[in-house]
């Protein structure tokens, strides 16, 4: 954080982490050979990430400094932070590499981490709660750790007050209020605001190549090349295939309080209740 | 981090500076400080004399011989062990035993020496347990430095933590402080026979797609595993284990954040697409005073309300909380039709559930075709008895 004794002021230097996600609601499975039917699916930025976008966005129009978006990903995933640009980060940088893909969440934390660690000061880092094609939740906690950092996990609402992050999160059995020192990471969910469209100009702008966005390998951010990737990533997969979907209806019998105690076990199995 | 300075243990003797090929560590305010020209080689952590410099590099390729047993990290809330825990328990055991290897529970909190016995009487042989002043309940950076620090020490080949809230931002932390793997919401775990590897499955895709998951190369292996999928073991009274004690080594940047307040039961209204359970009332539900009931449901739930269109016209419920082709789509993961006959119309916007419980009256109601589970019965009857049940059956995971 920038602080000016005599003026009082304090900006801050926020970094928001970006991923490009296939659009999963309209992913089909191929009913004969039980693969995914990525074809024609349209590339989305994670819709908990526009989420994010927009608390950066908002920090910085109350307490000015920069937003730089972060992602890693494709080249084409380029899009997703052209649309970060329109809606009003200052500055983007692009992880591609083919290094680096393959990465579980332990090397793209890693991955992440050497990027925010390159860009050099920060205040907060601010990521989606979850992406809606892994749904691992797992970035954000790992990024903080890697920068060690404390983080404050699914935020509802957040604001700097005297340099510490005040925030309230969700839980199980209600809204949590927590105060975090600086520098921090924060993960969002969909209740913490309402994402700003991109500014049409803005983001025609951010198609000049004079745009800024940096575009970084593993030697810009100073990787290691065994951490990265596939060959950083501890994790492999084995085997995928495709849940039962057959629908076979369950009918409840005998009296309102049998059916009812039958359904709180049925809804317990299913993880619903 | 790949290499870095624990600056509590740092004595300043500046040895690895002298001992980093790259030139990537300095020293500021008498402490050593590693640049991002760094490249893991590790030259300064053999160097470094008070073993304040650590690295998870050495992790990614572990000899998994040297790793063994099965841990499990309970959870408390409110005082109590959560009831995911001894799921964790129950699958653990079947591990533990595939592997010929001990159960172990890791009980880290305040004051939870007193749950040792349910740990044991659940199916762990060895529990330890770390108490301190500092390891309060839903608090990720003591709880991540205990219990790395105790992994680092006891080298477990499994480490387990309940998918909740909490279980999911504290195993990042510990596997990314290990430099290890870690399988995120796991529905299913397995020993591989052949290997003896973790096989961790899971969903991916919004749930289209099931993946399994292993590490080989990598201990401990780590998952969270959803709660409410597992089956806990029966209580053996009088089973015993060991109880062992851990030192914990907290530090004061262990306190860097702090929980202001937490103020129970205060829910945002949700945006029904977004919904996780909705309970959903038509023209059987006959009245305003009927979405009471539902109301009444739904909060036991923990769901949104919502209705058909002619719940809306009637001035039951809201515009906003219409369902159907003129009111919203929705997909939440359980959507409960109370006195919805179905016309398709209303089935358009809810189809997407991924289980759907319809209550009615009337057999044949289209409603029917499509629901999970079926319930043929008059609503004013049975959602009090639910409501009821789902009460009774107290706090679950």
């Amino acid at each position: 954080m920038y602080r000016d004794a005599r003026l009082g002021v304090a900006e801050l230097d926020v970094i928001v982490l970006v991923k490009q996600v296939p659009n999963t609601a309209e992913v089909k499975i191929d009913p004969r050979t039980g693969t995914l039917m990525r074809e024609g699916v349209e590339s989305i930025i994670n819709p908990d990430d526009l989420h994010a976008l927009e608390a950066g966005l908002r920090l910085r129009e109350s307490h000015g400094g920069r937003v730089t978006a972060v992602s890693m990903g494709p080249p084409q995933a380029m899009d997703a932070l052209r649309e970060a640009l329109g809606m009003g980060a200052d500055a983007a940088v692009l992880l591609t590499d083919r290094a680096f893909a393959g990465a579980d969440t332990l090397a793209t934390s890693y991955t992440l981490g050497k990027c925010i660690r390159k860009l050099g000061r920060f205040d907060l880092v601010v990521a989606g709660h979850q992406a809606i094609d892994g749904d691992t939740a797992q970035i954000g906690p790992q990024v903080a750790e890697y920068l060690d950092v404390p983080q404050v996990i699914r935020a509802t609402r957040l604001e700097v007050r005297d340099g510490e992050l005040h925030a309230e999160r969700t839980h199980e059995d209600g809204v949590e209020a927590v105060r975090c020192a600086l520098p921090a990471l924060v993960t969002v969910t969909r209740e913490a605001n309402k994402p700003r469209y991109p500014y049409i100009p803005r983001l025609m702008a951010a198609f000049d190549p004079n745009a800024p966005i940096k575009t970084w390998g593993p030697k810009d951010i100073g990787a290691d090349e065994r951490l990265i990737g596939l060959k950083g990533s501890p994790t492999q997969v084995q085997k995928t295939f495709t849940p039962k979907l057959e629908k076979k209806v369950e009918k409840l019998s005998g009296q309102p309080a049998e059916m009812a105690r039958a359904l709180v076990g049925r809804l317990k199995e299913r993880r619903l209740a | 981090m790949a290499v870095w300075v624990e600056k509590d243990d740092c004595a300043g003797c500046e040895t690895c500076v002298e001992a980093c090929p790259l030139g990537a560590i300095s020293m500021r305010d008498g402490l050593a400080i590693i640049d991002e020209k760094c490249n893991s080689c590790g030259a300064c952590v053999e160097s470094c004399s008070t073993g304040a410099i650590k690295s998870d590099a050495a992790a990614a390729k572990a000899d998994t011989s040297q790793y063994r047993d099965v841990w499990i990290v309970a959870e408390t809330r409110h005082g109590r062990v959560r009831p995911c825990t001894l799921e964790l328990l129950g699958c653990g055991r079947g591990l533990a035993n595939a592997l010929d290897q001990r159960l172990c529970a890791v009980l880290a909190g305040k004051e939870v020496k007193g749950f040792a016995a349910d740990m044991a009487e659940h199916g762990a042989d060895v529990v330890y347990v770390m108490e301190d002043a500092g390891l309060e309940e839903g608090r990720t950076l003591p709880h991540a430095r205990a219990i790395t620090d105790a992994a680092r020490e006891k080298k477990p080949a499994v480490v387990l933590f309940s998918a909740t809230p909490f279980g999911r931002e504290l195993a990042p932390r510990v596997s990314r402080r290990l430099g290890t793997g870690l399988t995120a919401d796991c529905t299913e775990l397995g020993i591989d026979g052949a290997t003896k590897n973790l096989l961790q499955t899971r969903p991916a895709w919004g749930g289209n797609l099931m993946a399994t998951i292993y590490s080989p190369d990598s201990r401990p292996q780590m998952s969270t595993v959803r709660p409410g999928v597992m089956k806990a073991l029966p209580r053996e009274p009088g089973r015993k284990a060991d109880i062992v004690g851990l030192k914990v080594n907290l530090k004061a940047e262990d306190a860097r954040l702090q929980v202001v307040e937490l103020k129970k039961g205060l829910r945002k209204k949700v945006d029904l697409t977004e919904a996780k359970i909705i309970v959903s009332g038509g023209n059987g539900v006959g009245s305003k005073e009927g979405f009471k009931l539902l109301e009444e449901l739904a909060a036991v739930l923990g769901a949104e309300v919502a209705g058909t269109r002619i719940a809306v016209e009637e001035g039951w419920i809201t515009a906003d909380r219409q369902v159907g082709q003129t009111g919203q789509s929705v997909c939440p993961d359980l959507y409960i039709a109370c006195g919805i006959s179905g016309a398709i119309q209303h089935r358009s916007g809810m189809a997407g559930a991924k289980t759907i419980v319809a209550i009615n009256t009337d057999p044949n109601a289209p409603i029917f075709q499509i629901a999970d589970i079926a319930v043929n019965a008059d609503l004013f009857k049975v959602v009090p008895e639910l409501i009821a049940a789902l009460r009774a059956r107290g706090d679950e995971c």
